[in-house]
């Protein structure tokens, strides 16, 4: 998240600008950070290259043979050099069934984040802004919203809707049901952070000058006061992606989420699970560091963001 | 004060009323109730009869009202697969469940406090270095990743633990049986408990750390530093008592949120609570069940977020008791 935020500094100055701010030099000096950056990339690297990189399409039925089924990662005794990583139940290479399941976890992850980051902006910017019944409606919603967790709340809606549409049409809808509902359940992170950024920033004298000067109010909530409230969107944003990508593996995990003809990391674990049994461990545990490993980096990006940008949090 | 409490209850007794109201058209619109009850020999006119017989064809309020009717008195429907009221069937598993979140629970407050309480004092050791690390570590796993792993591990790899059910149980009262006083019961509850634990763990303690980080530079605490008292006193009576606060609240929100992770440790272990209950009717398509299993859990919400506001109200004085907002 952070790169495409930072990334469009394109006239020079603005690039100089972003070079010598206290970002960039924090991060030029911490080591975990940059370690996670780069893998960081790496990942979205290897999820938007997928078709490209990876050597045998997962998705191709007729380039599956199922003989070729549970054979075990290359270090091992047993292994057929085709499949670099081994192969799942269902004879797929490993290696490129991850990483189509990489791009699918990131997508959705990220998707779903924008979904929340869209209402809980508005909802935040709104209740901020106006105060008042408005504002301690839509708090008091957030709050009965936080009190279910969203873990409860997808696994129900997604549950009803499976049974509702049957197996079948569902496994065609899961990603975009997955987005909408990781998307919709957790827009009250946004809409809190936003709203207590706007009570700060609404009575500051610049804010009161646009309004002596005549701007409407949606002027002054999108062009004044928003981007006063970027930072702590950017720090929440990072582990709001990886809490989605979590979310959705564990969906995924209960049969709620993606097929497993078109897998994301959760399914592809859980297809794997009941295999740990017999020793074909490399099905579900490949997957799940895969996946950890995805999520520990974005959790420690958030972490360094936090640090750098609300400094008083921790040196206190 | 009293404002307070019945502004909460009502809220909670709002909130209850939309769980209610989409609990009910969930029943409305998923199944065929009559398919159920006659199959397929029954003619199209005498399905009309019934349906006007059982008042399916009434409008949606006065079959809501009958629902909701009905279920004040703890009458939720029959299940369709179990043939037995569902309220019922819920309630006969809610003790596994139960029993999954208090190990956990256990678990969680034997480590958490200590560990958090720790990091905090001396956030440069070697320790609490640790401690942190293997905290982000732990939040980045999902759940039901951990309990895949211990089963693997201590299942499969050693075969020390059992992977599945509950093993031996003893009676306690009526239904309600537990595993807590065998040692194969407890030997059954470790891994879903400790993989149940891990997700809340290393939030706790990051919690912890920070409100009591927050709290140790306070005045006040400067102030009996100054005045002399011993370190272990402010640490554990002065400052402790401070930090607990916070989470406390925190804490009786996550336990609800627990029993949503409980579905998925559940299913992982095959533990027969009422999460694996409640899968299982959704892939039966079993709507009183379905129904029934979201009242009793919204309920188990709503009911843990009412009482923990109630209690932060009274003993924080310092919350806008009038606006209700913590």
């Amino acid at each position: 998240m952070s790169s495409d935020v930072l990334a469009p500094a394109a006239a020079p100055s603005r690039w100089q600008r972003f070079k010598d701010s206290q970002l960039v030099h924090s991060f030029s000096r911490d080591k975990l950070a940059m370690v996670s950056f780069t893998i960081f990339v790496l990942y979205l690297l290897a999820a938007l290259l997928a078709p490209l990189i990876a050597p045998y399409n997962p998705y191709d039925p007729s380039a599956i043979d199922i003989m070729d089924s549970e054979i075990p990662p290359a270090w091992q005794e047993e292994a057929d050099e085709r499949f670099a990583l081994g192969t799942d139940a269902q004879g797929r290479d490993m290696l490129s069934t991850m990483l189509y399941g990489t791009r699918i976890s990131l997508m959705i992850g990220i998707c779903a984040v924008m979904l929340q980051m869209f209402l809980g902006v508005m909802i935040g910017l709104t209740a901020g802004y106006f105060g008042g019944r408005i504002d301690s409606f839509l708090m008091r919603l957030a709050d009965i919203q936080l009190s279910f967790s969203t873990m409860m709340v997808a696994i129900v809606v997604l549950a009803v809707f499976q049974a509702a549409f049957g197996a079948e049409l569902y496994a065609d809808l899961a990603i975009f049901m997955l987005i909408l509902v990781i998307g919709i359940a957790e827009w009250p992170q946004y809409a809190r952070t936003v709203r207590a950024s706007v009570l700060a920033e609404k009575h500051k004298e610049y804010v009161d000058a646009a309004r002596v000067m005549g701007f409407k109010s949606s002027r002054i909530m999108w062009r004044h006061i928003l981007p006063n409230t970027l930072s702590p969107i950017l720090v929440i944003s990072t582990v709001q992606v990886a809490n989605a990508i979590i979310s959705e593996a564990s969906l995924s995990f209960l049969g709620l989420g993606m097929p497993v003809s078109q897998p994301s990391l959760g399914s592809l674990i859980s297809s794997g699970f009941e295999y740990i049994f017999s020793g074909s461990w490399w099905i579900t545990v490949i997957p799940g560091i895969v996946l950890v490993v995805l999520v520990l980096v974005m959790n420690l990006l958030g972490d360094w963001l936090r640090d750098v940008l609300n400094p008083k949090l921790y040196k206190g | 004060m009293i404002a307070f409490v019945i502004r909460r209850l009502i809220q909670a007794m709002i909130v209850m009323f939309v769980i209610s109201l989409l609990s009910f058209s969930i029943q409305d619109n998923l199944g065929d109730p009559l398919r159920e009850l006659v199959g397929q020999s029954v003619s199209e006119q005498e399905r009309q009869e019934l349906r006007d017989e059982l008042g399916l064809n009434d409008p949606f309020l006065t079959q809501y009202l009958r629902f909701a009717g009905k279920a004040l008195q703890g009458d939720l429907g029959t299940s369709y697969f179990f043939k037995e009221p569902a309220l019922d069937v819920i309630l006969k598993k809610l003790p596994a469940t139960l029993e999954l979140v208090f190990g956990a629970t256990l678990i969680i407050v034997c480590l958490s406090v200590p560990l958090g309480v720790y990091s905090a004092i001396n956030p440069r050791s070697l320790l609490s270095k640790t401690v942190m690390g293997l905290s982000i570590v732990g939040i980045s796993i999902p759940v039901f990743l951990t309990a895949i792993m211990l089963i693997y591990l201590f299942a499969v790899e050693l075969a020390w633990l059992p992977s599945y059910g509950r093993g031996e149980t003893v009676p306690v009262y009526g239904s309600w049986e537990t595993g807590f006083f065998t040692v194969d019961g407890l030997l059954h509850l470790l891994l879903p408990c400790v993989s149940l634990a891990s997700i809340m763990l290393p939030l706790f303690i990051r919690l912890i750390r920070a409100e009591m980080m927050e709290v140790l530079e306070s005045e006040y605490i400067k102030f009996a530093k100054a005045k002399g008292l011993p370190l272990k006193r402010i640490y554990f009576l002065h400052a402790l008592k401070n930090t607990m606060l916070p989470v406390i609240t925190v804490g009786g929100v996550q336990i609800g949120t627990m029993v949503a992770y409980t579905i998925l440790t559940e299913t992982v272990f095959q533990w027969p609570g009422m999460g694996f209950l409640f899968l299982e009717a959704v892939n039966r398509v079993d709507t009183p069940l379905i129904v029934a299993y979201l009242i009793v859990v919204g309920a188990i919400f709503v009911i843990t977020n009412t009482l923990v506001d109630l209690i932060y109200g009274l003993v924080n004085p310092t919350v806008k008791l009038a606006g209700g907002k913590s």
